[in-house]
Formats: structure tokens, sequence, C-alpha cells
């Protein structure tokens, strides 16, 4: 279980968290909705220590994330997946090498067979192509580069994965495509999961519950049901506004390409809802 | 202006430069530590390390090389034009080896090594940290301590003091090759006057030289790197911080070493 309490984090004179508290069941998908700029990804990071809490705190396993020591820290990093906004892959190196450092167990990672055969397993669960691993990081598109930064993310076998961002800056039908990804990676696997995004339509697919980050604070919190009856002021306005822009876009997508298949909006809300 | 206001303003001036400073003295510290504690893990930097030392090395060897041959043939001229005449000419031995081995060897490779390893660690180092990929290694429980800095550091710290070793002898070479012809040295000469100089203390001079400047070449460049913020223009910036400080730092040095080894020598 992830747990955040009473999370606060500012940077100079701009408070990002305040006093955020949040829980993640085991094996649940949480959502991490909210505007641009918000403090989400910061939230995120808060949970592997990548940014530690300047009051507060985050338990996972039962651990004090901020009062691990190295070793400590790095084992429970082990168990968590993380994918990056942009993929982050080494760009140094091939698909291959970047999964491959995904494995993070060291008797693991240094027999090549088992690293072959681990590699090979994520590129398929990702649906990628085997031949992909000898590609360097530059020779893919940006759909691809997100789906190696989650193969990486899987190939250690962790018990969370951690997604921030993942379908930002795709086509709809590629976003179609990660959410698709993440379900069914909660399917296959069984991880605990915390998808940060905007995309409301994707949220309400892949999660089980929804948070509301709005001005440094979680405004609200429940299922995709919950969240749509909710009466909050701020929560609907971000609704209507992002699910305003998803019919803007997918009007846009139609008149450019009309056998193109443009998702519904309100069905994806409808879908899971 | 009132003495409050002027000793405000001063206060000012003192905290503006102060405060940075003291920022980068803590987190070096914890840098250097993070570094020492990584040597522990030598199965995974060493590997890396032997890669880096190969690229390092023999990616360097020619503009070392191209600068140490300039520099023996243009204090092989030089010796000409000055000491011709009113010295004995096995002296323009001495001087050609003392020059190259004693300063023109190791700093002038070092501030090359500067521009060259400086400027590309910190690069390397700052667009991994921009693009989160140093976040990533992290993420997967692994250090960037190991992974990233141990690696180049000890490739420096191995690949420099042989670079500087080469560029002594092949400017040495080259000094004396430009010597013959245009001095008319003969080899006995040459050998007279280098002998007749040379001490023992000047070769471990030069290699604790190269050893230091091998640290100033990397290390600086990696702290830089590694603490880069704000996107291209903060790798843009701490590449031309890396090479300036690396350059600085070996000229610090030089000066400080000079005076700690060949002073206590006098």
């Amino acid at each position: 279980m992830i747990e955040l309490v009473n999370v606060s984090k500012r940077f100079v004179q701009h408070v990002v968290l305040d006093g955020v508290s949040l829980q993640v069941q085991q094996g649940e998908t949480l959502a991490l909705l909210g505007p641009s700029g918000v403090g989400k990804s910061v939230l995120l990071k808060h949970i592997i220590a990548l940014i530690k809490p300047d009051t507060g705190d985050v338990i996972v396993d039962g651990l004090h994330v901020p009062r691990l020591k190295r070793d400590e820290l790095s084992e429970l990093r082990s168990r968590i997946g993380y994918v990056f906004q942009n993929g982050a892959l080494f760009d140094s190196m091939n698909v291959f090498e970047n999964i491959r450092l995904g494995i993070t167990n060291e008797d693991q990672y240094r027999d090549p067979d088992y690293c072959q055969q681990r590699v090979k397993e994520c590129l398929r669960l990702v649906n990628l192509a085997a031949d992909v691993a000898e590609k360097m990081p530059s020779e893919l598109s940006g759909g691809m580069r997100k789906r190696v930064g989650i193969a990486r993310a899987i190939a250690g076998r962790p018990r969370y994965l951690l997604y921030d961002e993942p379908t930002s800056g795709l086509d709809p039908v590629n976003a179609d495509v990660i959410d698709s990804l993440i379900e069914r990676l909660q399917q296959e696997l069984g991880v605990t999961s915390v998808v940060v995004t905007h995309d409301v339509r994707g949220s309400f697919r892949v999660a089980d519950r929804i948070a509301l980050l709005w001005q440094a604070k979680i405004r609200a919190v429940g299922t995709a049901e919950e969240i749509l009856a909710s009466r909050d002021p701020a929560v609907q306005q971000f609704l209507e506004r992002d699910l305003e822009m998803a019919v803007i876009q997918a009007e846009s997508e139609s008149s450019s390409s009309p056998q193109a298949p443009g998702p519904s909006p309100q069905g994806g809300v409808g879908g899971s809802g | 202006m009132t003495a409050p206001a002027l000793t405000l303003d001063l206060l000012r001036l003192v905290s503006r430069w102060s405060l940075p400073a003291a920022v980068h003295a803590g987190r070096f510290s914890f840098f250097a530590v993070d570094l020492v504690r990584g040597l522990a893990d030598w199965r995974i930097w060493v590997p890396r390390m032997f890669e880096q030392t190969n690229n390092l090395f023999y990616g360097s060897l020619f503009i070392v090389m191209l600068v140490a041959g300039f520099a023996g043939a243009v204090t092989s001229l030089q010796t000409g034009y000055q000491f011709t005449g009113q010295l004995p000419l096995y002296v323009a031995g001495g001087i050609i080896v003392q020059s190259m081995v004693l300063e023109l060897g190791p700093v002038l490779t070092g501030l090359i090594l500067a521009g060259r390893i400086g400027a590309r660690y910190a690069a390397e180092l700052g667009t991994m940290r921009v693009t989160e990929q140093i976040d990533a290694l992290e993420s997967l429980g692994r250090s960037p301590v190991t992974h990233l800095l141990l690696p180049r550091i000890v490739a420096g710290i191995v690949a420099i003091p042989a670079l500087v070793m080469a560029a002594n002898a092949f400017g040495i070479t080259v000094g004396y090759v430009i010597a013959i012809g245009s001095l008319g040295l003969s080899y006995a000469d040459f050998q007279t006057g280098a002998h007749y100089f040379f001490r023992p203390l000047d070769l471990y001079y030069s290699a604790i030289k190269s050893y230091a400047f091998a640290a100033a070449v990397t290390v600086i460049p990696c702290y830089i790197g590694y603490h880069t913020q704000q996107g291209a223009e903060g790798v843009g910036r701490a590449t031309t911080q890396a090479v300036v400080s690396a350059c600085v730092t070996i000229l610090v040095l030089d000066t400080v070493l000079t005076k700690l080894i060949l002073g206590s020598a006098q």
C-alpha cells in the first residue's frame, strides 16, 4: 500500500503541495488528475524519493520513504516501476540495454539468457516487435518511446507502477493504445498503479479510483461515478474544461481525416463510469 | 549614503556571493562523500571505467600529441633565438626537456582536456539530468555515482597522466628534431644538456601535477553536469562553467603545486 500523510512541498516561494494525504490500496489503479503544472509529477516523485517532502510522510509497504537509508531505498525502488513523461530512455543505449537496465535483480541482470528472454517478453507485453530491441531511442516514435519506457519499468517485475503522464503528447489513437496497455498490465501483472494525467477520459477508463489535485491540495477522491456526481465547483470546472477540449480535439481529428476513428469523450467516460 | 544603508548594501553584497558559495561547498562535500562510498561497488563501475578509459585515451591522443608537438617545436625555436652564441649548445637540450616535463606537457594537456573531456562530461551529464535520465536510473534502484560518475572520473585519473607522459615524450622528441635542424644540435649535446639539468624529482612533479589536473578535469565537470538545471540553456551554461572552472583550477593547482614541491626542494 502507498500512503501519503500530510505531505507539503515548496520550491522557493511556490507552494506545490500543501498537506496532501492520499492512500492507494494494494492492487488498485488510482488516477491522479489535475491541470498542467499543479504538482502531480512532484507528488509522484515523492513516492520513490526522487523528491523528499518538506513536511509529512510517504509510506510504501510500511516503510517510511523519506527516512530510508541508501540501500533500503534502492531495494524499495527495485519494487517500483516508474514510467517517465518523456520516456527518459538512455539515449546512448539501444532499446535492449534500456530494458535490461530495468532488471533490478543483479544475478538476473548478469545472466544473458534471462535478459534476452525477459526483454523479449517485456516488448511483447507492450505490443512491440522483438526487432525493436536493436533500435536506438532516437529511431523510435513518441508512442514507441512511451511503450519502451513502460517495458523498462516492468522488466524488474515491480509490485507498483507509477505512470507520469503516459499519454501526454500522443494523438488520441496512440493515447488509447497506451490506456489499453495500462489496463492490460494491471490485469496481467496485478500491480498497484498510480497514473498521473490531465486526461479525464483516459483516467476514467483505466482507474479504479480518481483523485483530483487542485491548488496544491487533494480536492476530491472517489470512483468515476463519485467524481462525475461531485458538486464541488472545482471538480465540475475541471471535468467540463477537459471534456470540452476532448470534444474539440475529436472534432478536429474527424474533420482532418474522416476515416480516422474519432474517440467520443462521452463514450469514454460512460464506458467506465 | 548613510552609514547604516552602506552597511546593509555591503551585507547584501557579501551574502550574494557567500550564500551560493556555501551551497556549492555543502553540495560538493556530499558529492565527494558519495564518490568515496561508491568505490565499494567496484563490480559496477570497473567494467564501465575500462570503456570510458579507452574512449578518453584514444579519442584524445591525436589532439594531445599535436599540441605537445607544436609546444616542443616552439620551445626549441625560441631557445635557439634567445640563447644561440651566448650559452653552450647543450643547454638547449636541458631547456627543451625541462620545459616539456615541468610545465608545457602537464599544463597544455590539462587545458586541452579541460575543453575536450570537461565539456563532454558536463554536457553528457547535464543532458541526462534535464531529460530525467538520471532520475530514471535512480528510479530503477541504480546509483548514478557507480553507473555514471565513477567510471568517468576514474577513467580520467587513469588516462590523463598517461596522456601527459606521452605528450612529454613526443614534445621532447619534436623539440630535439627541430633543434637538430635549426641549431645544429647533436644527440650527444642534447643528452648532455638533458642529463645535466634533470632531477628525478622533476618526473615526480610532472606526474603529481598530471594526477591533480586529471582530478580537476573530471571531478569539476562531473559535479557541474550532475547538478544541471533548467533545460537546454542550463546544459549550455553548465558546459561553459565546467570548462572555465576546470581551466582556472588547473592554473591555480599549477601555481600551488610548484610552490609546494619545487619551492621546498630549492
